[in-house]
């Protein structure tokens, strides 16, 4: 019989607790437990939480991502979410320098980012004429990404002088997280995952490809574009708060793909919660491998998640079908 | 009485027509099967039967206009069987033997799709027709090319439609097992259940009751499987490259 699935997911809850006691008692010299209070209340808990949201955000796109586009190598970032949220910040970066009172620094670099993400995923979705068909899309967020990657490029050459602040929000970046930054988070979070997992069917459904889940009595093109939609949100509101964190949407799902028994609405839950044990984790790391210099969070993910993924290819081909 | 009703049916496919004015009557609890060369249309015109293609024309289902059956009460009338070839391999989401011929409940499911007893008795009954109980807690991508197509056809079983629509149903199946359609086919008839399918094999074709020849102009004739004129239509469908002859109780059908 198949393991009960209960307990992995406790297990996994329980890790995110613990992980979180560790990130408000760590500080830079180590465990220091007589801490000032306002340390801990305002800078480290608020930081921890936000990193495991924002892990936990994009584990769930990452997810989401893979299902919907049955692809092993989908990540949250591949719709055009990415150049566009980078281009949101650099648009918001240059003009409100550029012009004062243009409005633009009210948005905000955060505001600019969510907003460039979403509008990223609605171009790629214009440009595939729509959401009807998987492939389309995928190649219309590949355009995306390349067409806007290069008006960044643009960007950083006519501003050098911008360029460290625009570099910090491409690497990812944990430490200015606050409360606000959390409450939006966790706020997105909670409505996201109850979507997701109340359209979970249609992913178990497109596994047969996606003429047969059309037969399935689902209205998988309306569920298609509703898993989308959290995919955009998630990552977006991750992405405005984070900056571009790299590896963690398309390790978490495959972390815990053999732990899901199959079901598609225990692995969207199981790939949200290890994206924010990821995030987390790689955030302690990187505050205190090197401390108190930090590193920034953006390149441990990226080197435990590349090395993680390349173990797993090593072992098995990554659930993909010979 | 004739469950399914096709007048004045034209079919394209990225703008190009593939079958246009077809005219057809499919009876209720028969077995029909379609036969033609490649490229004739017959994928195309079951893909039209499962909903899956706009078309001209009117299709009716037991005096309803397909294209007006709502999606979730057109998947628990009709299940259609995707030709294997044409389901694209992707991401192994971990889904089990199981897991697969439970999707065949999906459409008698709510949006949760959380089974009832009813769903799982329903799915053992289906795996063991088509042999494939013992298999249930497999990967389903580790399986065989034949085990896997016994597993989607258990997943049509399952889903207890009143119409089923096979496209290629034996194709990667070994001769034991192909010869089990037939066995599956009397039990559908029993059960007063209308079925469809698609077959190369036109020594399986001839057990149907009704054979529906598709030619490059379209449906070239219809009529029951063991009329002479059914066999000569056959025998000029395929520019007389066949020959038909009866062996035992059966016709079979020889390449010349």
């Amino acid at each position: 019989m198949r393991p009960p699935l209960l307990p992995r997911v406790l297990a996994l809850l329980l890790l995110s607790i613990a992980l979180l006691c560790l990130g408000a008692i760590l500080g830079s010299g180590g465990i220091a437990w007589n801490t000032d209070a306002a340390i801990v209340f305002d800078i480290r808990l608020p930081r921890s939480a936000g990193a495991w949201l924002a892990g936990a955000l994009l584990g769930l796109a990452g997810a989401i991502a893979q299902g919907v586009f049955r692809n092993p190598l989908a990540d949250p970032y591949l719709l055009g979410s990415a150049s566009g949220a980078l281009m949101g910040v650099a648009l918001v970066l240059g003009f409100s320098q550029a012009i004062s009172n243009s409005g633009f620094e009210l948005i905000g670099l955060n505001s600019g980012a969510f907003i460039g993400a979403l509008l990223g995923v609605v171009a790629a979705l214009i440009l595939a004429g729509g959401y009807r068909s998987s492939l389309r899309l995928l190649l219309s967020g590949v355009v995306i990404s390349v067409i806007l990657g290069a008006g960044n490029a643009l960007f950083t050459f006519v501003r050098p002088d911008l360029y460290q602040r625009f570099q910090a929000f491409m690497l990812g970046n944990t430490s200015l997280l606050d409360w606000q930054g959390v409450y939006l988070m966790l706020l997105v979070w909670l409505v996201c995952i109850a979507f997701a997992l109340l359209l979970s069917a249609a992913l178990n459904a497109l596994s047969l490809g996606e003429n047969t889940a059309k037969t399935l009595g689902l209205p998988i093109d309306q569920m298609r574009l509703g898993l989308i939609a959290i995919l955009a949100l998630a990552t977006g509101a991750a992405v405005a708060q984070t900056g571009l964190i790299a590896f963690i949407g398309l390790a978490a799902p495959h972390l815990v793909r053999r732990f899901a028994n199959g079901s598609q609405r225990t692995h969207l839950l199981m790939s949200s919660l290890a994206g924010g044990i990821l995030l987390l984790a790689s955030d302690l790391l990187a505050r205190t491998v090197l401390a108190p210099l930090e590193l920034p969070v953006g390149i441990v993910t990226a080197v435990l998640g590349g090395s993680y993924l390349l173990l797993l290819l090593r072992r098995q081909a990554l659930g993909v079908s010979a | 009485m004739s469950q399914l009703q096709l007048r004045n049916v034209s079919l394209s496919r990225n703008n190009k027509v593939i079958l246009q004015n077809i005219n057809l009557d499919i009876a209720q609890g028969e077995w029909t099967s379609i036969v033609g060369p490649n490229g004739a249309g017959k994928s195309t015109l079951l893909q039209a039967l499962a909903g899956l293609l706009p078309y001209e024309g009117s299709i009716q289902v037991g005096g309803a206009e397909l294209r007006s059956i709502a999606v979730k009460a057109r998947a628990q009338e009709i299940a259609w069987l995707e030709q294997a070839s044409t389901i694209p391999d992707g991401l192994d989401i971990g889904l089990r033997v199981y897991d697969i011929a439970m999707l065949g409940r999906l459409p008698h499911q709510n949006w949760l799709s959380v089974p009832s007893s009813q769903d799982h008795v329903l799915v053992e009954q289906a795996m063991r027709q088509t042999e494939v109980w013992d298999l249930r807690e497999r990967f389903f991508n580790q399986l065989s090319g034949g085990e896997r197509q016994r597993v989607l056809l258990a997943r049509l079983f399952a889903a207890q439609t009143s119409i089923l629509l096979m496209d290629e149903p034996i194709a990667n199946l070994d001769p034991p097992h192909q010869a089990d359609l037939l066995k599956w086919q009397t039990a559908l008839s029993t059960q007063g259940k209308t079925s469809i399918t698609v077959l190369h094999e036109i020594q399986f074709a001839l057990q149907a009751e009704n054979l529906i020849l598709l030619g490059k102009k379209g449906i070239h004739h219809q009529g029951k499987s063991d009329d002479p004129l059914t066999h000569q239509a056959l025998i000029d469908l395929f520019d007389g490259r066949i020959e038909l002859s009866k062996l035992g109780k059966h016709w079979v059908a020889l390449a010349r």
